[in-house]
Parts: C-alpha cells; sequence; structure tokens
C-alpha cells in the first residue's frame, strides 16, 4: 500500500521558515510600484544592447497600468534577452530553450488571474521553438509575447539566425547566409495570431505603446520588436533610426488592421519596413473556449462534491 | 478450469453441470468484431459477481482489422493473472482458429463459428469441437439484414449457457451499455443474446457452474489500468493536464480531457510531446500539480523538460504506459524497457522519483500517490506503467471516494518572505510559492534552469552548484526513508527469490504458488518504489541462496534487465541475476518456473 497516507493534509509552503501571516492589503491602499521595487538582478546584457530599453519600457508599462507584483509573471525561454525573468522583481519563470510559449500557455489556461508575459528572442521564436509559435497563434491563447528580434544568435556568440539576412556573415555561414530568412509578422498572420505588432527598441514611446495595445488585446499578442546587438551585428537596424539617418515609417493610418490581406501585404514592405499594429481582430480564445466548456459542465454537476461526480463514474463500473 | 464435482444431470436432455472455481476463455477473430465487448461485459458480470476477473488483450496497431484476442479469466478464488492456457478457445474465423488452438489446453473446448472455420482433423483428438454457425445465426436473429454485426453478443448468450452466468445481470449490463441509443440497437442485442443463450447445445454434452465467490470483498469496480490511472489523478485533484496522441497512453488523455471540465479542469492536446511536458509544467507552477505522460517515444521527447522540473524543482507527474521498444517498436505490445529513462533519462544528475502500479487496482492508488509525492517533494514523478496492466481489466473493492479525495487549491495567501531553494530546509525539502502570492518582502523568487542561489537567480559558484545538487540529492533519500519495506509473498527465507516490479506482480505470486505446491522453496518481492528503493532490501535478499529479477527487458551487454543492473550496482551482490525476455507478451508462469529450474542451481550443502 501507499507509502503517504491519504487525505493529504495542506502541505507547508517551506520546510524550515516559519510562516507568520501577513494581513491582506486592499488594492485601494497599495502605491503604485516604483521601478526601484520592479528591478531585481543587474542585467547581465553588453553595454549599448537593445534588451536595456525593452527592460525599462516593461517597468514602465507596470507602473501606468498599476499592476502588483504578485499579479505579473515573466517567462521566458533561452538566449540574451531570455535572461529578462531574473531582472523583474516578481514570479518569474527562465524556462528551457524554445519552450517558453507552451510553459506560459499552461500558466495562462491555469491562472486566468494573472498577467502572462513572455520574452525571447528570434532563435527562441523562430527556430527551436518555431512549432509551438505557430500553435501558441492558431490556439489564441490570452499572453503576451515580445520577440526582441536581433537576427543574430548572441549567446552562443554569433551564429546564423532563422532572422538573420541573406549575405549576413556569422561564424556558422563565415560566407554569408544563404538561407531565406522569415518574415516574423507574415509567420504570425499565417499562424493565425490575432494581435501582430512591430516595434524597435530604439523608439521607446512607440515601444511602450505597442506592449500596453497588446497586454489589453485578449487573446495570443505578439510583438516583434527590434532590438540591436551591439557585439555581433551593430548597425543592423540603422536603416530604421533616424538620428542615424534611417526611416521610421510608422504603419500608414489609413491600414484596416482588421484586413488579413492587407497586413500581409504590409509585412511585406522593403527594409527597413513598418512599425505599428499590422493585424488585429478578435476570435475566441482558448482560455474562453475552455471556460465555456467547464461552465457547461459544471451547470451539468450542480452542487455535486469532486468525489460525488467521481463517484458517478465509478457507480457505471460496478 | 479446475472441475472439482460433476453432478449428474436431474433431467433428461439436460447437459451434465460441472462445477469449476475459474474459467480461462480465450475469443480469437478480428478487432471490428467487438470480443473486447464480450470481454467487458464477462469482466463486469464477474465483478458484479464479487469474482475476482483478469483479462488479456492483444490488438494489432492497424488502423482497422487486423487479428486480435481478448482472453478472460474469472476465479471465484484469487486471480493473479489471465492464465498460462485457456479452456476455451472461442474463433470466429480459421486464422483465430489455427493461431491460438495452442493456446488452449489438452482437452479445452474449441467454440468455433462453422460459417468461416473448417476443423482439421488432426486436431479432433486432443481438443473437444463444437461447431455452431454464429454468423447466420446472428443474422437470422436480427431479421437477415445480411450483416453478422451483433455475433459477438450472440457468443456471449453462448458462453452464458455453458457456464451457467446470470442471465438478469447480463441483460443489465447489455441494457446499461446499449440502451441509452436507439431502441433498436438494444433490441438487436437482446435479440442476439437470447438466440445464442437458447442454441441447443447437445453436442456440448456438458455445462459447468462457478462456486460461490471466496473472498466476498463487497462492492467491486471494474476496469482497466488506464481508466484507474485517470481516476487516479482526478481523486488526487488534479486539474490540469497536457498530452499528444501516442499508443497506449491516449486513453488517458482522452479519459481526461472528457471528465475534467467537471471539475473545473482543463486538459489540453498539443502540438508535440516537447509543448505537452512545457504546459503542465507551467500549469503546475501556477499552483496545482499537472500531468502529462506518454510512451517511450514522447517520454524521449520530454526528457529535457523533466530535468528542467528537476532542476527548478517543480512538482510534476509524468505517466509512462510502456509499450515495446526502441523507437516506434512494438506499439501494442508490452514491454518494461524505459526503467532507464524513466530513472536515468536526462543530461546531468537530475534526480527524480520512479514509482511502477502493480496491479489495475494499484494504478489508481498510485495515481494519487504519485502527486503527492510530486507535491511533497516538489519534484517529477515518473508514473511507470505499461501496455499489458493500461488494457487489462480487473475488479477491485470500489475505493472509498469521500475520504480520498483530494483538493489542491493553492495557498496564495501572502508571506513574510520565501527562498524557493532554501538549503537551511529539512531534508532538502522545498516547495514553491504559486504565482499570485505577495511577498511582503518584495523579494520575488524565480524558477530556473540555471544553477542557482537560494531565491532562483543564477549562479556560477562551486559551493552553490555543490549544496544545491546535494539539495536535490538528499530529498530523495528523506523520501527513501518514508518508503515502507516491502515484504516477501511466501517465507522470508528459502532458496531463490523472485524480483520484479510493476504488471508482473500477478505471474511471479502465481509462480510462487505454483513453485510451493511442488515442494520448491520459491518467494517473491514485488518493487514499486524504483527510483529511489526502499532502504533496507539487502535484509530481504539475506534469506535467499538466489535472487532473480524478472522482467520484460533484455538482458543487456551484461546479463541483466533494467531493474537488475540497478540492484547488482546498488547492492553489489553477485546472487543478483537476471530472467528477462522480450517477446512483447506478459509471463506465463510456467515460463518463470523453468527459467528458474534452469538457472538455480541446487543449494550447496
Amino acid at each position: 500500500m501507499s507509502a503517504i497516507t491519504f487525505p493529504f493534509a495542506t502541505l507547508p509552503r517551506t520546510g524550515n521558515i516559519p510562516l507568520t501571516p501577513v494581513p491582506p492589503i486592499a488594492d485601494a491602499d497599495r502605491k503604485p510600484l516604483t521601478k526601484k521595487e520592479i528591478s531585481a538582478d543587474h542585467p547581465t546584457w553588453c553595454p549599448g544592447c537593445g534588451d536595456f530599453s525593452v527592460l525599462a519600457l516593461y517597468f514602465k508599462l507596470i507602473e501606468r497600468r498599476k499592476m502588483w507584483h504578485e499579479k505579473i509573471t515573466t517567462v521566458a525561454g533561452i538566449g540574451c534577452s531570455s535572461r529578462f525573468p531574473y531582472f523583474v522583481q516578481g514570479h518569474g519563470a527562465h524556462f528551457i530553450h524554445g519552450r517558453a510559449l507552451p510553459f506560459a500557455s499552461g500558466v495562462s489556461l491555469s491562472r486566468p488571474d494573472l498577467h502572462v508575459f513572455v520574452f525571447g528572442g528570434d532563435g527562441d521564436a523562430f527556430s527551436i521553438g518555431g512549432n509551438h509559435f505557430t500553435h501558441t497563434a492558431r490556439k489564441n491563447i490570452k499572453l503576451t509575447y515580445v520577440v526582441m528580434d536581433n537576427q543574430v544568435y548572441g549567446l552562443t556568440k554569433n551564429q546564423t539566425s532563422p532572422t538573420s539576412p541573406l549575405g549576413y556573415k556569422s561564424k556558422t555561414d563565415v560566407w554569408g547566409s544563404g538561407d531565406r530568412p522569415i518574415n516574423p509578422i507574415k509567420q504570425a498572420i499565417a499562424a493565425g495570431a490575432t494581435f501582430v505588432a512591430r516595434t524597435s527598441a530604439m523608439t521607446p514611446n512607440h515601444v511602450l505603446a505597442t506592449m500596453e495595445a497588446a497586454m489589453d488585446h485578449d487573446g495570443f499578442s505578439f510583438i516583434q520588436c527590434l532590438s540591436e546587438c551591439v557585439e555581433f551585428h551593430p548597425g543592423a537596424f540603422d536603416a530604421a533610426i533616424p538620428r542615424k539617418g534611417g526611416v521610421f515609417n510608422e504603419v500608414p493610418k489609413e491600414h484596416d488592421v482588421t484586413d488579413e490581406y492587407a497586413a500581409y501585404k504590409l509585412a511585406d514592405v522593403p527594409w527597413p519596413g513598418q512599425f505599428g499594429i499590422f493585424y488585429k481582430t478578435t476570435r475566441p480564445t482558448k482560455n474562453g473556449n475552455e471556460a465555456k466548456i467547464i461552465a457547461d459542465h459544471r451547470a451539468k454537476v450542480g452542487d455535486a462534491a469532486d468525489w460525488q461526480i467521481l463517484q458517478k463514474n465509478f457507480d457505471r463500473m460496478k | 478450469m479446475s472441475a472439482v464435482a460433476e453432478t449428474p444431470a436431474s433431467s433428461g436432455g439436460q447437459p451434465k453441470v460441472t462445477k469449476i472455481n475459474e474459467a480461462v476463455i480465450r475469443l480469437a477473430g478480428n478487432s471490428q468484431d467487438g470480443i473486447q465487448a464480450i470481454g467487458g461485459f464477462l469482466a463486469r458480470l464477474a465483478g458484479r459477481s464479487e469474482q475476482e476477473v483478469m483479462t488479456f488483450m492483444t490488438i494489432p496497431s492497424t488502423i482497422s482489422g487486423g487479428p486480435s484476442i481478448f482472453q478472460v479469466r474469472i476465479g471465484s478464488g484469487e486471480v493473479l493473472t489471465a492464465g498460462d492456457e485457456a479452456d476455451m478457445l472461442l474463433a470466429f474465423y480459421q486464422h483465430s482458429y489455427e493461431g491460438h488452438i495452442n493456446s488452449l489446453k489438452l482437452g479445452g473446448i474449441v467454440l468455433y463459428d462453422s460459417d468461416h472455420v473448417t476443423p482439421k482433423p488432426e486436431w479432433q483428438e486432443n481438443y473437444r469441437h463444437v461447431g455452431v454457425p454464429i454468423s447466420s445465426l446472428t443474422v437470422e436473429a436480427i431479421g437477415g439484414t445480411g450483416r453478422d454485426k451483433g455475433k459477438n453478443i450472440y457468443v456471449l448468450g453462448l458462453l452464458a449457457k455453458i457456464y451457467d452466468l446470470e442471465v438478469a445481470k447480463l441483460k443489465k449490463l447489455i441494457t446499461e451499455r446499449f440502451g441509452g441509443k436507439d431502441a433498436s440497437v438494444l433490441n438487436n442485442a437482446n435479440a442476439c443474446f437470447d438466440a445464442g443463450y437458447n442454441h441447443s447445445l447437445e453436442n456440448l454434452l456438458k455445462s459447468y457452474q462457478f462456486y460461490a465467490a471466496q473472498n466476498k470483498v463487497g462492492t467491486q469496480v471494474v476496469m482497466n489500468g488506464n481508466e484507474a490511472i485517470a481516476y487516479g489523478l482526478l481523486a488526487a485533484g488534479v486539474r490540469f493536464g497536457a498530452g499528444y496522441p501516442i499508443t497506449p497512453w491516449s486513453d488517458i488523455m482522452e479519459l481526461l480531457r472528457k471528465e475534467l471540465p467537471k471539475y473545473g479542469g482543463t486538459f489540453v492536446q498539443c502540438e508535440d510531446e516537447i509543448a505537452s511536458v512545457s504546459m503542465a509544467i507551467g500549469a503546475s507552477w501556477g499552483g496545482r500539480v499537472a500531468v502529462t505522460g506518454s510512451s517511450g517515444p514522447g517520454i524521449s521527447l520530454k526528457t529535457e523538460a523533466i530535468g528542467w522540473a528537476s532542476m527548478a524543482e517543480m512538482p510534476l507527474v509524468v505517466i509512462d504506459v510502456q509499450r515495446g521498444g526502441p523507437s516506434t517498436g512494438m506499439p501494442t505490445n508490452i514491454e518494461q524497457s524505459d526503467l532507464n529513462i524513466a530513472t536515468f533519462g536526462g543530461h546531468g544528475d537530475s534526480p527524480r522519483v520512479v514509482i511502477a502500479p502493480s496491479s489495475v487496482e494499484d494504478c489508481f492508488y498510485t495515481a494519487i500517490e504519485a502527486v503527492n509525492i510530486a507535491r511533497k517533494f516538489s519534484t517529477p514523478v515518473i508514473l511507470l506503467t505499461d501496455q499489458g496492466i493500461a488494457t487489462r481489466i480487473e475488479a477491485f473493492p470500489e475505493p472509498k471516494l469521500q475520504e480520498i479525495c483530494q483538493d489542491l487549491t493553492p495557498d496564495l495567501s501572502p508571506v513574510p518572505d520565501h527562498k524557493p531553494y532554501d538549503l537551511a530546509a529539512p531534508g532538502g525539502v522545498t516547495r514553491h510559492l504559486a504565482p499570485g502570492t505577495r511577498v511582503a518582502s518584495g523579494k520575488y523568487p524565480v524558477v530556473t534552469g540555471l544553477e542557482h542561489d537560494e531565491l532562483g537567480h543564477p549562479t556560477g559558484s562551486p559551493k552553490l552548484h555543490v549544496n544545491m545538487t546535494a539539495k536535490r540529492r538528499n530529498k530523495l533519500r528523506t523520501l527513501a526513508n518514508e518508503i515502507p519495506l516491502p515484504t516477501t509473498y511466501g517465507p522470508n527465507e528459502g532458496h531463490v527469490l523472485l524480483v520484479g516490479w510493476g504488471s508482473t506482480q500477478g505471474p511471479l505470486r502465481e509462480a510462487v504458488d505454483k513453485a510451493r505446491s511442488l515442494g520448491e522453496p520459491i518467494s517473491a518481492l514485488h518493487l514499486k518504489y524504483i527510483n529511489p528503493l526502499p532502504n533496507g532490501l539487502e535484509k530481504i535478499f539475506r534469506g535467499f541462496h538466489r535472487i532473480f529479477v524478472v522482467e520484460l527487458n533484455d538482458e543487456g551487454l551484461y546479463g541483466y534487465g533494467q531493474l537488475g543492473a540497478v540492484l547488482r550496482a546498488r547492492y553489489a551482490d553477485p546472487r543478483i541475476q537476471g530472467i528477462t525476455k522480450v517477446d512483447g507478451l506478459t509471463w506465463k508462469v510456467k515460463e518463470i518456473l523453468d527459467r528458474v529450474r534452469a538457472q538455480a542451481q541446487p543449494p550447496t550443502a
């Protein structure tokens, strides 16, 4: 028989620290978090890395939207940008390479009370995790996914990434990359993402506005955020930085964000392309669909306790 | 069929009735003939009659069609296996007849469909042949539509007559099964059953009657191992699961998908195995242990994420319904060859818990225990079951659900402070805070696969890596201290000790019974806890001259099966030897004893 007897009493949360009760605080009595309270470890990124800007704007978003520590979950896979959760003072998870989206989906589907933010790089999103990107978009799971696209593998020191431009010279393509790069916006639209936007770490206000819109979207919201790797791919995004002589072209005001074909076409505008919300539509979320299935079933079982629901099945097996 | 007493027939024309303790019936046909349904009816009838029952089936891995068998053993006393040899073979086709006649004991009965089977003269002497035009009589019974769908129910009627089964109970089962459908379906089923039951069996000469059940156990439930695991998970309070289809795991996932919404839970079919394990881990982090599962190939894919759960100390339950491997292997055959991947399948030192249920009843309780170990020790737990136990049906005493069912709603009340990887925690056991919990100190934990400090922040410190590695290992040692030492089946001293794990418990016990009845000093020991092993096994081993680890896997390069190799490494005891096989079939009692007799030398005086 079992070594561990049941019913299993509520387990203490930890083995040694006596956890004295903490009185609850009403939301109204709480002050918005300051940057100091939200920031944790000092980022490990190289000086000048575009990711600093994304982190600072995430803090700003938390501040502005008065989110509480405990309600924020920051999830990432593996890569330079995926170090994100360590730098944020909140519940964080640093998962394995390429699988941040399914992990975050598990959080989103089981805990609808939380904000789920996923940060990662282009390798995590479109190479090792490519399958998950497609299916998370298709399932329309409520979470926000910010891909900090630097078009190179930085953490492993300069190999070709799935978004590296043709001809890009890396340690694995010393003669220049010959593989056609992925267009993340087209990929997201084709996969069925319901919020697809593009921004650049060099335009802070645009990043903040895009993240805010993504957070408010009911469904899978995807942001491609160009974020320069100053170490291995310097100057990659100069063409989109006005002070470096580039042009930051926003999505035209007259663009209909619900028009999938128009969005797809817009995503094909030659480099450096356009910035803003390409596509946004309302489609039932997996979260909503599951909640409805649960509500229908719960209505049928009525007030029955869990054991009584199970007992019904067992009665049929006698 | 151990015939015990024959009573002369009282009235003329009625066959004589022989009282029996048990019967082994093998039904052989094609996979679409509904022979599993007959077996299911017989098993449930046995359950309701407080008899013991065990079944065994083979299914082809083709989409539809192909030879299939279902064997059911019903006993008034204890039933430990589905039986080495059949008392009766029911053959629908020539291939069923020719392919399974060898499974019949000498003098056994072949009941065959004379519409499809031509009996062989050379077999007439050794087996009693009874031909019934099952197909045409079925067609006739349901009004001659020209289709023989329903011949399985016709056969059920025949068997009910031969074994004097309780017709009222069978009819009730038929009504429960077909009652919800179109009325004509139930009418046809009843017509088939009656036609079979009333078919004249004068040429069979005798019929049988079971003795009343000996071990009255009260109300029983009847199900297969996969169902027992799914219901065990529900009872344990699991409310989230994720998976990907693969035989023979899919049944568990389908059942959970259907049932979980009633409890407010969800099961997600994912794009692949890696997504499933990742999603389950994410939900576990959300505060309530989640489940994923698969069979061999899928477990291989999940290993990186399971390693993360070991490193991040995240509770998780992984069900591995083992099948023949490696690679795609033999998807519908039994094998116990995933012990190594379950125990050691991960890069780095990634301790995890591995437990294996021994019967269908044990599947139910082991699923609950897997959940509780995962929670208590914040660790991945792999539940190793197999194709045999997954599909076999057994009756067992009804669990007291009101006492057993657990509520695992996470505690989100605020805490003053929290260290998810506290090195000072007794026994190395720490647990996580579910997101949504406010930490008054303002210091929030990160769960991570990087080596980390006590708060979960990355570290390259050699000292921390040493201490954290020890923490992850020591908490499983803490668990080992809580695991009860198993007791031997049979005396705790003797010549030979058979050591088994998982679904082989039944055959090993039957082998012990048989050997002991012949005066051979053999006992058996069954291990449920594979990793960690219980402490103190060496004390049991000391009572025997020879120790054979009986497993359904290959003897490997060095002559031991997978558990055998672990026990050799753990106890460095040269008496530990392996008895293994990989033919994709369950152990026959005779096979085990033949191998033991061949390998065991008599004790030197």
